[in-house]
């Protein structure tokens, strides 16, 4: 149930956008609902919509966001993201992490079992560990795990984890769903074993059936250790189109979903939808940004760079691409997280300004047009075809960058070809993508100038001493002030470098079904206490056998 | 007859091998792979884990060796394992998705050949009758029309507006709790607008080609001489001519023996059907080299085994045309 998390795990969605993770908000519409006593009260199901199916539960070896939330049902971490984005125990009650930030020591809660009553213990977690470390295991989220020199359970209830060297990250790692070894340890690869398809975890809900490409179905694990959850039963549709998941929500079969702009802005703006449903709005853990290889003739140049800043309207875009719905980015951190700097240089649109500053890098204005040394100012920016909001941001700085008397051209390419045949082999003179923003704010892959070699993900090739040694601090002590001051003074870098031009940060737009009570808007966004949503009484919908 | 439909079987093996070492070869030199939906652009993936995955899948070896491996499992009917997180057997998730589109597409099929052929005869016989001039605008409408969009309109109507029929999907929720009757009524509700509209935008291929096929054909002497011995016209069309002309359809109905287990991917997932095509879609966008050559080899098969069909009932219902 733990969407940041499972949204940090499952990265390799990074780029998509299609995102639930989101901070503070309210209703946007308070739904009418008849007199009736509003007391939290057992029972009703409530009915999910999902884009994509899913591909097995066991979240250590897959890497969609469909599966790793359909696991969040039924399994738990040692650790999780509250509803502010900072890191709590599930399963562990407690830890502390050594004085010199080496070794971590977890104390498990007593009171756990599995789903099929055996009794959850630290050889679950040492499994678990062992498995992850495990060639024979083919998960994409080891690594983490292979930083651990030595893992012990000295006591059922108490788990250690050594580190060579103290890494903050380490912590949320430990947020991976823990597997039941009494179930496991007779499967060497476990995708492969009969739980990656029909699991038992000690999560809230148990599972009862999945109809590949139809539906999955859980039911409210009665003895869940942080209590019963109300709604009875959760029912995953897979309806692959969006539209498609829109019509079923009006009428009445699927009870929640995320909706594009277009649709919170236009399609739902009736006093009848605003009946039955209520629409949130929080901003989303991501953004999209241009990024410049920066060995470029034209890149190289940080004037140059800051120019196309003040010449991006970020403004228009936010209204142009995201009807408003969302705001504009100034660096590589979700806005209102403990990380992000508000205070950083900013850009506003000065299309002036931009053409001082390219006037000063040596470019001079030929019949509209840019040129210096003979060359012409034009160049050709990338983004994945099947994405309209990036298409559309490609159409508006086009425009923007014309108006300085830059010439951009636009090409959409295929997901894989994008990033194999251009991103990979650095082929690319500037890009639109996006990332989702992980809650914990290292970023060393990203933004570490050791990070650019084939297939790593410094890919616009920015190296900065400075940042490299604040990276390298940040990421090695677990204390919250001293890592704030690092990533706050990386932000201040990159807003004056401008490696990305920062173009915005869209709001997640979940809507929900309004006879569905307790939704309690948080940074996190709405789902992080769903075992506390509730239908009352006299509006449930789906009687269910007890 | 015999012999030749041997001797057809064996040529179909070597052309399935070609058929397949084409396949493998296209797939693996499409960008991407198996591993990149996991690892692409994934800050806690690194080249060490890359490289276990793909040892694990077995990418690590020569191109040849994968594909040598392939095919003996093949000779054995062995389809492998999914590269999905699932792991599961490709025969499988082949076999669960094979009902629902046999029953939509035999529906289908059914529907367009139980409409187009009267409406073809019929347009002929009156050819530049106001009949033949409305249904040439229909069927054309649904050949040109955008599913998907029409699918949407459809759905608004009886699924939002009049709330008659369910908007998408194969089965209500609580399916498993109805009677045999209930199941079938309710299967019947979802099926009713994917193979109408299936049917509406198949109409105008077969209406057309029966439509011309009769024109052809009440063109021929031997019609003139029917009508000369005083046949009343029913007779005419209906015994001398519409036999004639229905004979190229039995071509087309083993052309189209491969659709039967083909799915459309947009019209599968404008209406939530866990069919053959969504799952080749999803198949070709992660890349899971197992479950696609597994589809293209049955693909494949059926129309290699589709064309021999069309030869031989040919061959049956035409006597000029018996292969010596």
């Amino acid at each position: 149930m733990n969407r940041p998390l499972r949204r940090a795990l499952s990265q390799s969605i990074v780029m998509l956008l299609l995102l639930a993770a989101c901070s503070g908000g309210k209703p946007e519409s308070a739904g009418k609902a008849a007199a009736v006593p509003d007391v939290p009260a057992y029972g009703d199901a409530v009915v999910e919509g999902s884009i994509g199916d899913i591909s097995g539960f066991l979240s250590a070896v897959t890497s969609d966001a469909a599966s790793h939330e359909a696991a969040g049902y039924v399994f738990n971490g040692l650790v999780r993201y509250d509803k502010d984005l900072k890191l709590e125990g599930v399963l562990a009650r407690s830890w502390e992490v050594s004085p010199d930030g080496k070794k971590i020591t977890f104390h498990l809660r007593r009171d756990v079992k599995w789903q099929d009553g055996a009794p959850f213990t630290s050889s679950d977690v040492m499994f678990t560990f062992q498995r992850m470390i495990d060639p024979k295991t083919p998960t994409a989220y080891g690594d983490a795990f292979k930083q651990v020199k030595r893992a012990s359970a000295p006591d059922p209830f108490t788990f250690v984890a050594e580190y060579a060297r103290p890494f903050a990250p380490a912590l949320e790692s430990w947020g991976m769903d823990i597997l039941p070894k009494h179930l496991l340890e007779k499967y060497p690869d476990i995708s492969k074993s009969p739980l990656n398809k029909k699991p038992v975890g000690t999560g809230p809900y148990r599972f009862v059936e999945w109809k590949t490409g139809e539906k999955v179905v859980f039911d409210a694990n009665p003895d869940y250790f942080e209590g019963k959850p109300y709604i009875a039963r959760v029912i995953t549709r897979i309806i692959p189109d969006q539209a498609t998941m829109f019509l079923e929500l009006l009428s009445g079969g699927v009870d929640t979903m995320d909706l594009t702009p277009p649709q919170f802005a236009r399609q739902t703006d009736t006093a009848e939808f605003g009946k039955s449903f209520n629409k949130y709005k929080y901003t989303a853990a991501a953004f999209t940004y241009l990024g410049f290889r920066l060995s470029h003739p034209f890149f190289k140049d940080k004037r140059v760079r800051q120019a196309i800043a003040y010449a991006a309207d970020k403004k228009a875009l936010v209204d142009g691409v995201l009807l408003g719905l969302g705001q504009e980015a100034t660096g590589p951190y979700k806005p209102g997280t403990w990380a992000y700097n508000p205070n950083v240089r900013k850009y506003p649109h000065d299309p002036l300004h931009a053409k001082a500053l390219l006037a000063e890098a040596g470019w001079k204005e030929k019949d509209g047009v840019l040129v210096k040394d003979g060359r012409p100012f034009e160049f050709t920016v990338l983004t994945n075809a099947g994405n309209e909001a990036r298409a559309k941001t490609a159409a508006i700085l086009q425009q923007n960058l014309a108006e300085v008397g830059i010439r951009m051209q636009i090409r959409t390419v295929e997901w894989a070809a994008f990033i194999n045949q251009f991103i990979d082999k650095r082929d690319f003179e500037a890009v639109i993508l996006g990332w989702t923003i992980s809650p914990d704010p290292d970023q060393y892959v990203i933004w570490h100038s050791s990070m650019t070699g084939p297939k790593e993900l410094n890919f616009v090739g920015f190296a900065n001493s400075e940042v490299d040694k604040l990276l390298e601090d940040g990421r090695s002590t677990f204390d919250l002030e001293k890592r704030k001051k690092a990533y706050f003074r990386i932000q201040e870098i990159l807003a004056e470098e401008q490696p990305y031009v920062f173009l915005y940060v869209p709001d997640a737009l979940p809507v929900v079904q309004n006879r569905i009570h307790g939704i309690r808007p948080a940074v996190a966004g709405i789902t992080y206490n769903f075992i506390k949503w509730y239908v009352p009484k006299a509006l449930q919908k789906y009687r269910l056998e007890p | 007859m015999l012999r030749y439909v041997v001797r057809r079987l064996m040529w179909a093996v070597p052309i399935l091998v070609g058929i397949s070492l084409i396949s493998f070869l296209m797939i693996h030199m499409a960008p991407g792979g198996p591993i990149s939906v996991g690892t692409d652009l994934n800050p806690k993936a690194t080249a060490e884990t890359r490289a276990r995955l793909e040892a694990y899948y077995g990418l690590d070896q020569p191109i040849h060796v994968q594909y040598w491996r392939w095919l003996s499992r093949m000779a054995r009917l062995d389809f492998g394992a999914s590269f999905s997180p699932d792991g599961r057997p490709v025969a499988e998730k082949i076999r669960e998705r094979i009902p629902i589109t046999l029953t939509i597409n035999v529906l289908s099929m059914g529907l367009i050949f139980l409409v187009a052929i009267p409406l073809g005869v019929y347009s002929a016989v009156r050819k530049g009758s106001l009949f033949d001039r409305i249904s040439t605008v229909t069927v054309f409408t649904g050949f040109s029309i955008p599913t998907f969009w029409l699918a949407l309109l459809l759905m608004i109507l009886f699924g939002v507006k009049l709330r008659w029929l369910p908007i998408s999907g194969i089965a209500s929720l609580d399916y498993g709790s109805l009677g045999a009757m209930g199941k079938l009524a309710d299967r019947a509700r979802h099926l009713l607008l994917p193979v109408l509209l299936a049917g509406f935008t198949g109409l105008a291929g077969m209406s057309r080609y029966m439509r011309s096929n009769m024109l052809e054909v009440i063109r021929q002497d031997y019609i003139a001489s029917a009508r000369a011995k005083g046949l009343p016209e029913r007779k005419v069309v209906f015994r001398h001519a519409m036999r004639n002309a229905v004979l190229p359809v039995i071509t087309i109905l083993g052309l189209s023996v491969p659709d039967l287990l083909g799915g459309s991917v947009i019209f599968e997932t404008i209406f939530s059907i866990p069919g053959m095509g969504q799952l080749f879609y999803q198949g070709v966008m992660s890349r899971d080299y197992p479950l696609i050559m597994g589809i293209l080899t049955i693909g494949a098969f059926l129309t290699l085994i589709g064309n021999l069909l069309a030869d031989v009932g040919y061959a049956l219902a035409d006597p000029r045309i018996r292969p010596e």
